[in-house]
């Protein structure tokens, strides 16, 4: 039988109800989550390029809104777009209803919504138990734990319901990542309340201990949140896209064990050249070198899927952003290795240039692959054709990845400018530049990525315009009619 | 769900014979560079941990014996060692006999660049320029407390009202109106005088009411002219320059509650040869005397 293997097309006969409410709540909050992330993000930018916009007032200072614009594009926006991928894909890839259903979803949905409301309104007021990425104090760490529980509870639960005999690969990202990020959550933010009445708290970890802590949660957000959790989305819309199999199942087993097993060791390298003992930094350092095929696995697992199918992304602007994600994915996760070596590390720590990392992370891998998601999930969440406008989304896609240029072109020069000029010497021995030379000389590149910034940000108005009008005049699709397998057609 | 392993016509590669949601699975062995480049980066690694320290046991070092600790003693020792000579010059030497030597002038004038963007210009600005609110300009010929080198040596070394040195710059104007020595309309007079003294007045009357309590209260430190007096530290009043503005208000201002700028004693935070860098650079910022 020499059928094509192909994917789509095809609905078993006997799919039962999905759940489907919350998820639809938790896209339009990925998108709205979105605007506003970053849209902060532009505010701080501005801010290091204007510090007059900073309008002297506690609330609106840089160092208030930062975490406002960190916990929004990640916990927000990132979030919401888990939440989202992951309880549709578990569902249909299991073909068993979501466990706990309807109210598990929306106790879910309200319950993320709090937390982060909870958040960004401490940060605002300056209440923040100081730890990047994981500032919001005991109370809100104590609800977001109760939350996480529930997700556990109803992912895993769906999981063992399933109707089929093997776990997608998708879902065992999506169980990585709810699993270890619990672990994280609860790891990092052991702390002690000053009185019970209070909003601060003391850290369960002091001094440098502290900060291996927080690293290992730190740079396992970036692991586990950022990069599991959506290969597990990138893993159900390529194949579903392309309408090809995914490349190599034997790839997908061999890459997901060892970036697991490596990803939770590589925190230390946040730490060269600090009071961290050295053996720590090595290990920190070697785990993240090991790390880079690992990470690369699903890189090739995704382009290659697309082998016989590239001519889909002429024809899908969607697509295109799913697999521009996986561009910048290898970008970036190349990047990280080379940036933990401790000599390169030496010119890179504390400069723009981590910045710049992190966002070509960021914008590229994590933003793309999220819109990508969205432009194939709402026509299919609210039974239409297809998205209102596919011209937008090609408008989309180019501002946005000009965006992205812009800004991380202007962070490696001026990330690189700023090392060099730190450890520049004059010929008597003496430093050539003092430190306010050199962040005056950061200023044009500032302007720049700020414009990048407004770049990105217009490419998610318009995708929310088009998601809007998607929702309220994109026509009807037709009922789905029950079709047999494909391969049983072309076996007859 | 039956498994049913199926060929793929484009890449030749079997199926699992597993499905999802309509995804499939092709079973392609694992792309050798893939692979290999995986093996060499655990081989790096390996010899990494082996040269350099890997173990959690204290003193514990790799084959190298490098410790980052050492390492950093040893840069700073050998920065350090590098410009001894010129450093121990540098801090036997006055500041005139440092700007008289060529030699040690440009090793001076290098150092004290860099030192005073990052102790002064915050400041005085990064050229000197100084800033309205109190920090006087460095690069013009008008000094409080003197611009000559030693006096420039001085005036850093031990500070300005910032009770670090026993030998600080210190000077106290009455807070005129505050402490009841003037009234308000006599601190108004006071400071129509002293805009006179620019031809600035705008009430001649006040003006010359004022020059009585001027001579009275104020002439004994800024001169019966406003001409100032370094070894009080009072400011000129007869020219353009104004620490704390040139308008009326802020002038009267100044008059009612005085205004007593600090600067900390450098003594106590910077290496001699530092300090005297510095005043040979300041000296040359464009006012020194």
């Amino acid at each position: 039988m020499a059928a094509t293997a192909t994917a789509g097309h095809y609905a078993p006969a006997s799919s039962p109800v999905y759940v489907e409410g919350p998820i639809r709540a938790f896209a339009i909050a990925t998108a709205f989550w979105g605007v506003v992330g970053f849209l902060v993000g532009v505010v701080i930018a501005l801010q290091l390029a204007f510090p007059l916009l900073n309008l002297d007032l506690e609330w609106t200072s840089f160092g208030r809104l930062r975490p406002v614009h960190t916990s929004a594009v990640i916990f927000a926006f990132g979030g919401n777009a888990l939440f989202l991928t992951s309880l549709f894909i578990v569902q249909r890839t299991c073909r068993a209803r979501l466990f706990g259903g309807d109210d598990m979803g929306w106790f879910l949905f309200w319950g993320y919504q709090f937390f982060i409301v909870m958040a960004a309104l401490g940060y605002v007021l300056g209440i923040t138990q100081s730890k990047e990425y994981a500032e919001p104090e005991w109370y809100v760490d104590l609800w977001l734990t109760l939350v996480w529980v529930v997700y556990l509870i109803a992912f895993g639960g769906t999981i063992m319901r399933r109707e089929e005999p093997h776990i997608y690969v998708a879902n065992w990202f999506f169980l990585a990542f709810i699993i270890t990020v619990a672990l994280l959550h609860i790891g990092n933010n052991i702390s002690i309340p000053i009185s019970l009445g209070s909003s601060h708290s003391y850290s369960a970890t002091p001094g440098v201990q502290g900060a291996m802590i927080q690293w290992w949660y730190g740079h396992n957000a970036v692991g586990f949140f950022l990069t599991a959790g959506f290969l597990g989305m990138m893993y159900y819309l390529i194949p579903k896209q392309a309408d090809r199999p995914v490349y190599s199942y034997r790839l997908s087993i061999v890459h997901f064990w060892t970036l697991i097993f490596l990803y939770i060791w590589a925190g230390p390298h946040h730490l060269h050249y600090t009071a961290l003992p050295d053996w720590a930094q090595t290990l920190g350092m070697v785990f993240s070198v090991m790390l880079w095929m690992p990470s690369w696995g699903g890189m090739i697992n995704g382009l290659m899927t697309l082998s016989g199918a590239w001519d889909k992304l002429r024809t899908n602007p969607a697509l295109r952003f799913s697999v521009a994600a996986l561009g910048f994915y290898g970008m970036s996760t190349f990047e990280g290795p080379v940036m933990s070596i401790k000599a390169v590390n030496g010119l890179s720590h504390y400069t723009d240039w981590t910045i710049g990392h992190v966002h070509s992370g960021a914008m590229g891998w994590v933003g793309f692959i999220t819109f990508g998601a969205l432009y194939y999930l709402f026509p299919v969440l609210w039974k239409k054709k297809s998205i209102w406008s596919e011209r937008l989304i090609s408008w989309h896609f180019w501002i946005a990845t000009l965006g992205i240029v812009f800004y991380i072109s202007a962070m490696w020069v001026s990330g690189i400018m700023q090392g060099l000029m730190w450890r520049a010497f004059d010929e008597l021995g003496f430093l050539q530049y003092s430190f306010v030379e050199t962040v005056e000389a950061l200023h044009p590149y500032y302007v720049i990525r700020a414009l990048g910034g407004v770049l990105y940000l217009a490419g998610g108005l318009i995708m929310a315009f088009n998601l809007w009008k998607t929702v309220t005049e994109g026509e009807a699709a037709e009922p789905a009619p029950r079709l047999v397998p494909a391969h049983a057609v072309a076996a007859e | 769900m039956p498994t049913k392993i199926e060929k793929d016509s484009v890449s030749g590669q079997n199926t699992t014979g597993h499905e999802w949601d309509g995804l499939k699975e092709l079973n392609t062995p694992l792309p050798k560079w893939w692979l290999w480049t995986f093996y060499a980066t655990i081989a790096f690694s390996l010899v990494w941990v082996v040269i350099y320290p890997a173990l959690p046991i204290p003193g514990a070092t790799g084959t190298s014996g490098w410790i980052a600790r050492e390492a950093v003693v040893r840069d700073v020792q050998q920065a350090e060692a590098r410009m001894a000579p010129m450093m121990s010059r540098l801090r036997a030497a006055t500041p005139q006999q440092i700007a008289a030597d060529p030699e040690l002038r440009a090793f001076a004038m290098a150092g004290g660049r860099g030192a005073f963007a990052n102790n002064c210009a915050s400041c005085h600005g990064a050229g000197g320029q100084g800033a309205l609110g109190g920090f006087p300009s460095l690069a013009d010929d008008e000094w409080i407390w003197g611009g000559s080198l030693e006096a420039i040596h001085h005036t850093i070394t031990h500070g300005i009202r910032a009770n670090e040195s026993d030998e600080q710059r210190q000077s106290m104007m009455p807070r005129f109106l505050v402490d009841g020595i003037l009234t308000r309309p006599q601190v108004n007079d006071v400071a129509e005088h002293v805009l006179s003294l620019t031809n600035r007045a705008t009430d001649q009357a006040a003006a010359t009411r004022g020059a009585a309590l001027f001579a009275e209260n104020c002439a004994a430190c800024h001169g019966e002219k406003g001409e100032g007096n370094r070894d009080l530290g009072a400011p000129r009043l007869n020219d353009q320059i104004w620490l704390y503005g040139a308008d009326k208000a802020s002038i009267v201002l100044s008059i009612s509650n005085a205004r007593a700028g600090v600067m900390p004693s450098w003594g106590k935070r910077l290496d001699p040869a530092i300090i005297n860098m510095l005043t040979v650079y300041v000296h040359n910022l464009g006012g020194g005397e």
